[in-house]
C-alpha cells in the first residue's frame, strides 16, 4: 500500500479536512485495533501481575489436598491425557490425510462426505463433545469417567484439526518429488512413507502440536468424561481412572470459591504452557515456509 | 509380497479416513437417541416453548425457552461488540498495518484466539463483573459481562477469516478505486470492503458459533439464573451453562432433558455450518 500513494503528513490531514468520512473511519479503524490489542495486553497483564507473586513451592507438590491445592496432579495428568489422546488422534488424522490427498480419485462421492463430516466436527462445540463422551464412552461403553474416556472425546476433537494441516502440507509437497520416486521404481508405499511424508513433516508437527494446545486448554468437554479427581491414576488399570486436567483443575478452583489466589497462579502456569505450544507451532511453521 | 502390503495399507488409510463419518454418525445417533424420548415424553411445545425450568418441582417442568433466549441474547450482544472490532481490526491489518508493526499483530491476535476459555472465564470474574457491578449497580454476573467477554473471544475469528478475505480481493480494486480519486479509506470501505462480503460474512457466521458454543467462559459470568432473560443487567442462563451445571447431578427425565437441551444446541450449531458451507460455495 506505502509505495502507490506515499504522502506526507501534511498532505494527509489537508486530505482529511476535505473529506470528513475518510477521517472517521481511519479514526474508527485505528481505534478498533488499538482495543483489540489493549484488551490483549490488559488481559496478559493483570493476570501475570495477579498471578506471578502467588505462584508458590506448595502448588507443586505432588500430592493434592485442600491445603496446598497442588496443581502438579493435574499438571502430570494433562501430560497424561495428551499423550494418550495424540496416540489415538495422531495415526488417524495423519492417515486419512493421506488418503485425501494421495490415494483418493478427484471428484470422488465419499471424499466429499469425508470433507463435510471434518468440517461438521470442528464446528461442534467443546460442550456437545462432553455430552457425546458422557453418552458414548463413559455409559454405552462402560468405561465411567476415566482417562480413557476423556482421550477419546479429546481425540476426536482435535481429529478434523490434524487432518487439515496435514492435507495441506501434504499438498504442499511438490509432485515432482512423488514424480522422481516413482521413475527410481519406488512404489506408491514407498513414495508416501519415504519422500512424502518427511518432505511434509514440519506443518504436520505444527499441526499435532495446535492439537495439544487445544487439549491443554479444554474443560467442557473432559468435566464429565474425564471426571475431577485431582490425583495421579496409578495401577494397572489405570486407563479406568477418573482424572483432572489443569484446565479442570482451574475451573474446580474458581468455582469453589476458595482458592482466588491459588486460582490466579494456575491461570499464569496455564497461559504460559498455551503461549509455549503456539510459539512452538509458529516455529515450526514458519521453518517449514522456509525449506 | 509388496503388492499385498500396498493394498492392505491403502485400505488402512481409507478406514482411518471414514473415521469422522464414522464419529460425526456415532454423535448425531447417540445425541438424538438419547435426547428424542425426553422431548416426547415432555412434549415437544412443552420443552422448546415452555418457560419455565424447575426440574426439582413436583411435577417437574422442563421448559428451555429461558436458555435458549440466554443463548440467543448472549450471542447477539456478542456480535454487536465483537463484529464491528473485529472487522475495522481486520481492516488494519490487511490495509493500513506497517509490515514490522504486523510482524508483532499476526501473532499478537493469534495469541488471543490460543487462551483457554477457562482463562478467559476467570478474567472475566475479576475483572468485567467487578467492574459493571460498580458503574451500573447489580449483581454483575449479567447478560452484559457474558456479552462483552464472548465478544472479546469471538475477536481473533472475526479478525483472521475477516482479514483473509479482504486480502484475496485483487489489488486491482483498490488501485481502480484509487485512481477514480477516491481516497485510501473510501477505496477500502466502499470498493474492497463489498467485494469481500461473503467472506466476512463467514467469519460473522463462524464467530457466532463460537459464542453460542461457548460453555466454561459464560458459566463465570452470566450468573445462570434458569428464568427468562429480564435485561441486560440482570443474569442468564444459556444451553450450554444449562447442561454442564445440572448434569453432575441430574437424573432420569432430567438428565435426559439435559440431553435433548444438548440436541437443541446441536442443531443451532448444524444449522450454523450449514449456512458457513452455503456462504463457502458463493465465495469459492
Amino acid at each position: 500500500m506505502e509505495s502507490i500513494n506515499k504522502r506526507s503528513y501534511m498532505q494527509k490531514l489537508k486530505a482529511y479536512k476535505r473529506n470528513p468520512i475518510s477521517l472517521v473511519l481511519s479514526l474508527l479503524v485505528m481505534l478498533s485495533t488499538i482495543l483489540t490489542i489493549g484488551i490483549l495486553l490488559f488481559l496478559i497483564g493483570y493476570i501475570m501481575i495477579k498471578g506471578i507473586p502467588n505462584i508458590k513451592p506448595e502448588l507443586f507438590q505432588w500430592e493434592y489436598n485442600t491445603l496446598n491445592v497442588s496443581l502438579m496432579p493435574a499438571l502430570i495428568n494433562t501430560v497424561i491425557m495428551t499423550l494418550i489422546s495424540l496416540l489415538i488422534a495422531a495415526p488417524i488424522g495423519v492417515f486419512s490425510a493421506i488418503y485425501l490427498v494421495e490415494y483418493a480419485k478427484k471428484g470422488n462421492k465419499l471424499v466429499s462426505i469425508i470433507r463435510i463430516t471434518a468440517e461438521t466436527l470442528s464446528g461442534i462445540p467443546s460442550i456437545v463433545y462432553g455430552l457425546f463422551g458422557l453418552l458414548f464412552f463413559v455409559t454405552a461403553l462402560g468405561w465411567g469417567m476415566s482417562l480413557l474416556a476423556g482421550a477419546f472425546t479429546l481425540s476426536i476433537m482435535i481429529l478434523p484439526l490434524i487432518m487439515r494441516t496435514t492435507e495441506e502440507a501434504l499438498k504442499a509437497v511438490p509432485n515432482s518429488y512423488r514424480e522422481g520416486s516413482y521413475g527410481l521404481g519406488a512404489g506408491k508405499l514407498r513414495t508416501v512413507f519415504k519422500i512424502v511424508l518427511p518432505s511434509a513433516m514440519p506443518g504436520i508437527l505444527a499441526g499435532v502440536i495446535l492439537g495439544i494446545g487445544r487439549i491443554v486448554g479444554e474443560s467442557a468437554a473432559l468435566i464429565y468424561t474425564a471426571g475431577t479427581v485431582a490425583e495421579i491414576p496409578k495401577g494397572s488399570d489405570f486407563l479406568f481412572d477418573s482424572t483432572r486436567t489443569l484446565s479442570v483443575h482451574m475451573y474446580a478452583l474458581t468455582s469453589e470459591g476458595l482458592y482466588v489466589d491459588q486460582s490466579y497462579a494456575t491461570a499464569v502456569i496455564l497461559f504460559i504452557i498455551v503461549v509455549l505450544i503456539n510459539c512452538l507451532a509458529g516455529f515450526i511453521s514458519k521453518k517449514l515456509s522456509k525449506v | 509380497m509388496s503388492k499385498y502390503k500396498e493394498s492392505i495399507m491403502k485400505t488402512i488409510f481409507f478406514v482411518a479416513a471414514c473415521t469422522s463419518i464414522l464419529a460425526v454418525a456415532l454423535i448425531c445417533l447417540f445425541l438424538f437417541i438419547n435426547g428424542i424420548p425426553a422431548m416426547t415424553k415432555i412434549g415437544i411445545f412443552d420443552f422448546l416453548m415452555g418457560t419455565t425450568w424447575k426440574p426439582n418441582n413436583t411435577p417437574p417442568s422442563f421448559g428451555i425457552l429461558p436458555m435458549i433466549l440466554g443463548s440467543i441474547y448472549v450471542t447477539a450482544g456478542a456480535a454487536v461488540i465483537g463484529v464491528p472490532i473485529g472487522i475495522l481490526t481486520a481492516v488494519f491489518m490487511a490495509h493500513y498495518c506497517p509490515p514490522k508493526l504486523y510482524r508483532i499483530l499476526k501473532p499478537a491476535i493469534n495469541l488471543l484466539a490460543g487462551i483457554p476459555s477457562i482463562v478467559y472465564g476467570f478474567f472475566g470474574l475479576v475483572v468485567i463483573v467487578p467492574f459493571i457491578r460498580d458503574t451500573f449497580g447489580g449483581a454483575g454476573s449479567s447478560m452484559l459481562a457474558a456479552s462483552i467477554l464472548l465478544g472479546i473471544m469471538i475477536l481473533p475469528t472475526i479478525v483472521g477469516i475477516s482479514e483473509s478475505a479482504i486480502r484475496a480481493i485483487p489489488q486491482s480494486y483498490y488501485e481502480g478505486a484509487l485512481a477514480l480519486g477516491a481516497s485510501h479509506e473510501r477505496s477500502t470501505f466502499f470498493v474492497v470492503l463489498p467485494a469481500a462480503k461473503s467472506g466476512i460474512m463467514a467469519a460473522i457466521v463462524l464467530g457466532i458459533g463460537r459464542a453460542i458454543g461457548e460453555t466454561m467462559a459464560v458459566i463465570m459470568v452470566a450468573g445462570n439464573q434458569a428464568r427468562m432473560p429480564a435485561g441486560l443487567l440482570k443474569g442468564v442462563r444459556t444451553l450450554t451453562a444449562n447442561i454442564i451445571i445440572e448434569m453432575g447431578y441430574a437424573a432420569e427425565l432430567h438428565r435426559e432433558a439435559l440431553i435433548a437441551t444438548g440436541v437443541v444446541l446441536f442443531v443451532f450449531i448444524l444449522i450454523i455450518n450449514l449456512l458457513l458451507s452455503l456462504l463457502k460455495r458463493r465465495t469459492g
